[in-house]
């Protein structure tokens, strides 16, 4: 047994027991957490794909700032009328699981009956080393410099538009 | 990347408006009194690149393998939306005291707003386009709400920002989709292949939903229903630069995505879609603001009609109608700004004094502004010899050109619906006796616009063929 199937199984061990306690906690907080620690394994399995791109922007859109965002909204949503609305809307729940059936059904048929071919073209290695975030980095700065300064601006303009909309006493 | 380093000299006009937003965030953290520096740095910064702008006209390169065109199309386009802004800006100097937001952040927001648009006009890259875009409307949603206090403005701000997102949801989808089937954002590759790409009904999908997403940005109907509410609670000034070079920006892009339509022999597929959405903004827009009260929302419904005429020149989609849309999108940047900057010296502190009670007699208290404002009304109105009437001809003639005669029926219509709103407002200012009695006090700044505004819009109007011929003359 090689490093990376081991890391494989503990990753995908706590992937999967995290998702599972996350739907089956009623403290939606508690959930939450869970749910931070799922896309963290998640993140370790992109990493062993050879995705170091995606793992990061794993961990820092969603484990960082999507999931303060939910965390805010919970703060703010009164937890009570959520739980009503499942008990007293059987409607909504047989609608919950039939969406989840058939997201499985979906993966299951492509890991079990999906034939990856056994040789890559040339454009799917070309795409896989693309997950590297040298690859990324070097494309920013040669063919894509312009956008990514452009992006630069952007976000300085955002953030003086948050600083004048937000900040607490102006002036 | 760029070939060589002659590269950068020709990208000056934004490298310009780049340093010149980060040299203002220094100036205003370290500079106590940056409200009244930044005023006078925008407009030597605008007016810098403007002219830069003008005298690059004529080279006409593609850059950055691909991403950003230079001179030319982009260089009239970079001419519209720096002129607009620095008009702007003199005209928000003594605004602002006034609305309450006296900040150096105003015009550091103004001046990324614009890089935005530069960004958009220049580009050949979706991605360009997008990047552009986003800059452009991150900037208008905090300059629609800059003023915190004002519960008009928050609603403002806050409808442009949620409708605008929307539009923005639609313009990546479609982005996404014809990414999907070419394989490329390059718009150059798009117009190459565009007849092989055109049999593919997923790519044809992803064009027109980029186009409504555009259409959302252009304020046509039936994407229009945020028009009246933004214009009306924003402060007066943006809203001057909202519906002027932000719409000249929105029209760039359409034109240069379309190109690659109008460009090649396949059938027009995009003309039933603008032809459709064109006629429903002229007559929408010149109905309503019938019934408007308020100036604001008169004008912003006037905005949706004028929409409208450009939109039958992309329906139209040849040589001529898109020379005719570039002289419209100036015409109508002067007479907008102009208009509004009025608007915005007779308003008060509150808001109010912006309908047309307000305006009952304005010739005895102020004759000069009287006669702007009688001026601009006119022009909008497209009556000869000012620079309204000359974009409208022109629209109207490449309908014709190109067998769209009833479109070309239905704008001449609407223009005779519209002159009533118009010159309604000139027969209050001077055969009505004032209603309100209050004194103007007229800010020279924002007077100096005004004039500045005036002036172009007449001399475009008496003789249009100058600008007519520069236009023409970079579209090939």
């Amino acid at each position: 047994m090689n490093l990376e199937l081991i890391l494989f199984i503990v990753l995908a061990l706590v992937a999967a027991v995290t998702s599972v306690m996350m739907i089956t906690r009623p403290n939606p907080v508690l959930a939450a957490v869970f749910l931070v620690l799922n896309f963290f394994s998640l993140a370790g399995l992109y990493l062993l794909l050879n995705a170091q791109f995606i793992a990061v922007v794993q961990v820092i859109v969603y484990a960082g700032a999507i999931m303060v965002l939910f965390l805010f909204v919970l703060m703010l949503l009164n937890t009570e009328t959520e739980h009503k609305l499942f008990v007293d809307k059987r409607g909504i729940k047989f609608f919950a699981i039939l969406i989840s059936a058939f997201v499985f059904v979906q993966v299951a048929y492509m890991i079990f009956y999906g034939r990856p071919s056994r040789t890559l073209t040339p454009d799917e290695a070309l795409s896989i080393k693309a997950g590297t975030i040298q690859t990324i980095g070097q494309q920013l700065y040669t063919n894509y410099i312009i956008p990514f300064e452009v992006a630069g601006f952007l976000l300085l303009a955002a953030t003086i538009g948050a600083l004048v909309l937000a900040k607490k006493k102006f002036e | 990347m760029p070939q060589n380093n002659y590269e950068y000299f020709l990208l000056m006009p934004q490298i310009i408006i780049g340093i010149g937003i980060v040299l203002s965030v220094i100036i205003e953290i370290t500079s106590k009194k940056s409200e009244q520096i930044l005023p006078w740095f925008s407009i030597a910064m605008f007016l810098a690149t403007a002219v830069y702008s003008i005298l690059d006209i004529n080279r006409n390169f593609v850059l950055f393998g691909g991403m950003i065109e230079v001179g030319g199309k982009p260089a009239i386009f970079n001419f519209i939306f720096n002129i607009g802004a620095a008009l702007v800006v003199l005209s928000s100097i003594d605004y602002l005291k006034k609305y309450g937001t006296y900040y150096g952040e105003y015009y550091i927001l103004v001046q990324s707003s614009v890089l935005g648009m530069m960004v958009m006009s220049g580009a050949r890259d979706i991605l360009m386009i997008f990047m552009g875009l986003e800059l452009m409307s991150i900037c208008f949603y905090v300059l629609a709400g800059i003023n915190r206090k004002k519960f008009s403005a928050n609603e403002a701000s806050m409808k442009y920002f949620l409708l605008g997102a929307f539009a923005t949801g639609f313009i990546v989808y479609g982005i996404a989709l014809i990414y999907g089937t070419t394989g490329s954002t390059s718009i150059q590759n798009l117009s190459e292949n565009f007849s092989v790409y055109s049999t593919n009904i997923v790519f044809i999908l992803g064009l027109i939903i980029f186009l409504i997403g555009f259409s959302f940005k252009i304020a046509t109907v039936p994407f229009h229903m945020w028009v009246p509410d933004v214009y009306q609670g924003s402060a007066t000034t943006v809203t001057g630069l909202m519906s002027t070079t932000g719409k000249a920006a929105a029209f760039s892009v359409l034109i240069v995505v379309l190109t690659a339509v109008f460009g090649s022999n396949t059938h027009n597929i995009v003309r039933p879609y603008f032809a459709t959405i064109s006629a429903l903004s002229m007559v929408f827009g010149s109905i309503v603001a019938i019934s408007q009260n308020n100036l604001k929302r008169m004008l912003a419904y006037s905005s949706i009609a004028h929409a409208g005429y450009m939109a039958i020149g992309l329906a139209a989609g040849n040589a001529y109608s898109i020379a005719g849309i570039i002289f419209y999108l100036t015409a109508y940047a002067f007479m907008n700004i102009g208009a509004f900057a009025i608007i915005s010296i007779v308003e008060d502190e509150n808001d109010s004094r912006v309908d047309l009670n307000s305006f009952a007699g304005l010739h005895s208290k102020s004759p000069i502004l009287a006669a702007m404002m009688a001026l601009f009304m006119f022009a909008l109105a497209g009556i000869p010899p000012l620079a309204g009437f000359f974009g409208k001809y022109y629209v109207f003639v490449s309908a014709i050109q190109s067998n769209l005669t009833w479109l070309a029926i239905v704008g001449v219509l609407s223009s005779v619906i519209s002159v009533y709103f118009y010159i309604r407002v000139v027969v209050v200012m001077y055969f009505k006796d004032s209603v309100e009695d209050f004194k103007i006090t007229i800010s020279s700044f924002s007077l100096a616009a005004v004039v500045i505004a005036a002036l172009f819009v007449l001399v475009f109007g008496i003789v249009p063929d100058t600008l007519m011929n520069v236009i023409t003359s970079v579209i090939r």
